[in-house]
């Protein structure tokens, strides 16, 4: 086995390196950042929940939450990841039309739901610096609807860029679609998982 | 789906400044961004050494007074932070992984170029940010662990821009790991494969891994901690009912593993650096393999041992004290390798080669204390107090840093096409040796009785032996000089070195020095076997010649 294969020379290698092709990695960059993104989030569940199995509230304080209102939640978001899936099938098909529709749709829903959260915030008997449980109930909830509305000014970028014809998203050059596609399922999956952690355990 | 390198209509490449412009400008040439690291990063070295310099004249005597202890907190905070955050990992990570892995991998640069620009121009702001918080109301005072409640209550302005700057860093240390990553795994050339990659490329996955898995923790928990400081939130309050242990789980958590992303890379330029220089392969790849990949997951679960003397329940000192323990098994594996690669090798004593022994002999010193400190009833006693120093400089300064003026030596004649001076090298390697043990090796002593670290006033019976110490740091910063003196002297007047001064196999010597933009003028060289020196392939270095 030789060590080192020489350089070919072909009038091949004379060609415009330029031109070069390679398989197309961004989607997998992408998902190395939300693994990154998830452990943000790791590390917030796992102070939450330490602080709750050794840090014990008060007795007079108020920790309470109602479920109606993030379990609402909690659809509208599934239902988004939902609709976002349906617009990137018309996408692949060609029909920026249907899939501009759907994709309105996503934003509506996620929209929809920062409202909620904001009706939410402003309706608990409890401030960000009440209590320990408090506090860490807004900056889990805060920072996973930093997530929601970096995601939905994300959707209307791709809304506007699957116009016919000078938008720049379209079945050939379908990656910018998939990559918020793909975080939005990502930040639908964190909410689960805050949801279960914080408002079911 | 492909995609092409460069989209048709415009060419990034063409555009980019040439000269020395280019490398003060968004250059997306991983090798320019490379050296933009490497030069930076020294720069900060720079900075934080000279405040290293002032915590070792401020500990010349018992009294706080060359500085007031205010001053004084600020500084080692900053010598901590910079050194850490701003010198070895840019430096180790940064700039060599840029430089190197696109070679290593035949690529002709990183998987996403321009998030690589966008992670070194992150750095400049950050430690710029970081020093200039020392003229507003003063710097950090809590040291660069930054522990709640004392980072909470010392002067707020300080500790947030400290953790700005950190948040930063992060940023920059994510954004590289996720390109390393994609790099070695996606962008190898078409028949290489991952068995015959060159042992830092291995180092860098796993790195990237710790720092992709790492950093975002240490990011959460400052964020936590910014709101402790600005909207008084208790989370690492007690006043508040918050709970500081919860911080320094956390803290460690990123930060056990910075220690990894420390040496690492280090390793991994150890065992480029050796085999060439003592014309032998390098011994046991596979096993080095797996003890890089056995650090990393071990890495990740050993954070609580920096935790024994805050409370932690016994079965968790059990367990973070054995899985430490382990951790000795891949390292030692990996220095007999080492030892076993210079046995019976052709040693040339050059810089590069001197730096790289200094860096195995500080290191196992390091190593050592270190699977000391792992054990409790030891650490409990020396826990806090200079011997805990002493550890962590052989393992940052004797082997990192080492390591990195090692690097130095050996591809400079790469990044200029120029030869070094080899005996100003070896001058600076023994003022640098001397140096550093005369500094360090005597905080060992001091620890164990009882000297406590990060005071500026301590008991007259140390007096003695902290000046002694504070020598070994003159010498240390005087050893920069004849680095300078070399590099800047071999820039103007070094003699050429042609394309392959050490007659070596790996794939960054197979170009021209310094190398074209897009690495090579044809198709990239397929190096199946990047260690095969010795009398078997002799005769193909001359025909590669």
């Amino acid at each position: 086995m030789t060590s080192i294969v020489p350089k070919e020379q072909s009038s091949e290698n004379k060609k415009d390196l330029s031109t070069e092709e390679h398989e197309d990695f961004r989607l997998f960059g992408l998902i190395a950042f939300l693994i990154a993104d998830g452990m943000t989030f790791a590390g917030f569940f796992a102070a939450y929940l330490t602080f709750k199995a050794v840090n014990p509230i008060g007795p007079d304080a108020i920790y309470e939450l109602e479920l109606p209102l993030p379990t609402l939640n909690t659809i509208l978001l599934l239902v988004s990841s939902f609709t976002f899936h349906r617009a990137g099938k018309f996408l692949e098909k060609n029909e920026a039309k249907q899939c501009q529709k759907w994709l309105l749709l996503t934003f509506l829903l996620g929209v929809a739901f920062l409202i909620s959260q904001m009706f939410e915030y402003f309706t608990l008997p409890f401030g960000l610096t009440d209590n320990l449980f408090a506090s860490t109930f807004y900056a889990l909830t805060g920072f996973h609807g930093l997530h929601v509305t970096l995601g939905s000014i994300m959707i209307m970028i791709i809304w506007w860029q699957t116009r016919v014809p000078y938008g720049r998203v379209n079945k050939e050059n379908i990656f910018p679609f998939e990559a918020v596609e793909l975080y939005w399922h990502f930040v639908d999956g964190i909410w689960v998982v805050l949801f279960i952690i914080l408002y079911l355990l | 789906m492909t995609i092409s390198l460069k989209p048709n209509n415009s060419s990034p490449e063409k555009l980019q400044p040439t000269g020395w412009l280019k490398y003060i400008s968004f250059s997306l040439d991983h090798k320019v961004i490379g050296l933009q690291y490497l030069v930076c990063g020294f720069f900060f070295y720079l900075i934080g050494g000279s405040l290293a310099g002032a915590i070792r004249l401020e500990l010349t005597s018992p009294l706080s007074d060359f500085m007031p202890r205010e001053v004084y907190n600020q500084v080692l905070t900053l010598h901590g932070t910079i050194m850490i955050f701003l010198w070895i990992v840019p430096v180790v990570n940064g700039a060599f992984g840029n430089y190197l892995i696109p070679f290593y991998v035949g690529a002709r640069d990183m998987a996403f170029p321009r998030l690589n620009a966008v992670a070194f121009w992150l750095i400049p702001p950050s430690g710029l940010l970081l020093i200039t918080s020392y003229f507003i109301n003063g710097a950090a005072q809590s040291g660069w662990t930054a522990y709640p409640p004392l980072s909470i209550t010392t002067p707020a302005a300080g500790q947030i821009i400290w953790i700005l700057s950190v948040l930063l860093l992060g940023g920059s240390s994510i954004f590289g790991g996720i390109n390393f990553i994609a790099t070695i795994l996606k962008l190898r050339r078409p028949g290489l494969k991952l068995m015959q990659l060159p042992m830092y490329c291995w180092a860098m996955l796993g790195t990237s891994i710790l720092v992709v898995l790492s950093t975002p923790v240490l990011a959460g928990t400052l964020i936590l901690l910014s709101f402790d400081i600005v909207a008084h939130t208790g989370f690492f309050n007690p006043g508040l009912g918050g709970n500081v242990i919860v911080y320094q789980h956390l803290f460690w958590f990123y930060s056990h593993p910075a220690v990894y992303i420390m040496v690492l890379p280090a390793f991994g330029l150890v065992s480029e650096i050796l085999p060439i220089h003592s014309r032998k392969p390098l011994f046991g790849y596979t096993t080095m393999v797996f003890s890089i990949m056995g650090i990393v997951v071990l890495g990740l679960v050993v954070w609580a041992h920096h935790m024994f003397t805050s409370g932690t329940p016994p079965w968790m000192r059990l367990f973070f004290t054995i899985a430490t323990a382990f951790i000795a098994v891949p390292t030692g594996i990996k220095f007999f390798n080492w030892v076993a690669t210079l046995w019976g090798g052709k040693i040339s004593l050059n810089g590069a080669m001197l730096f790289s022994c200094g860096f195995i002999i500080n290191f196992v010193l390091g190593g050592i204390t270190g699977v000391a400190l792992a054990q409790v009833p030891f650490d409990v006693h020396v826990h806090d107090t200079y011997f805990v120093v002493a550890h962590f400089h052989y393992i940052v300064y004797g082997g990192s840093v080492f390591v990195i003026f090692s690097s130095i030596y050996h591809w400079f004649p790469k990044f200029t096409g120029k030869m070094l001076n080899e005996n100003l090298g070896r001058f600076h390697f023994i003022i640098t040796f001397i140096g550093f043990n005369l500094c360090f090796a005597p905080q060992h002593w001091l620890g164990l009785n009882g000297m406590p670290r990060r005071v500026a006033e301590y008991d007259p019976q140390f007096e003695l032996i902290n000046q002694i110490s504070s020598v070994g740091a003159l010498l240390m910063a005087l050893s920069t000089l004849p680095f300078l003196w070399n590099i800047f002297q071999s820039i103007l007047y070094g003699d050429d070195a042609g394309d392959n001064p050490w007659d070596a196999l790996t794939p960054e010597w197979l170009t021209s020095s310094p190398p074209p933009v897009e690495n090579w003028e044809g198709e990239a060289p397929l190096v199946l076997e990047p260690y095969g020196y010795g009398e078997k392939n002799s005769n193909k270095i001359k025909d590669q010649k």
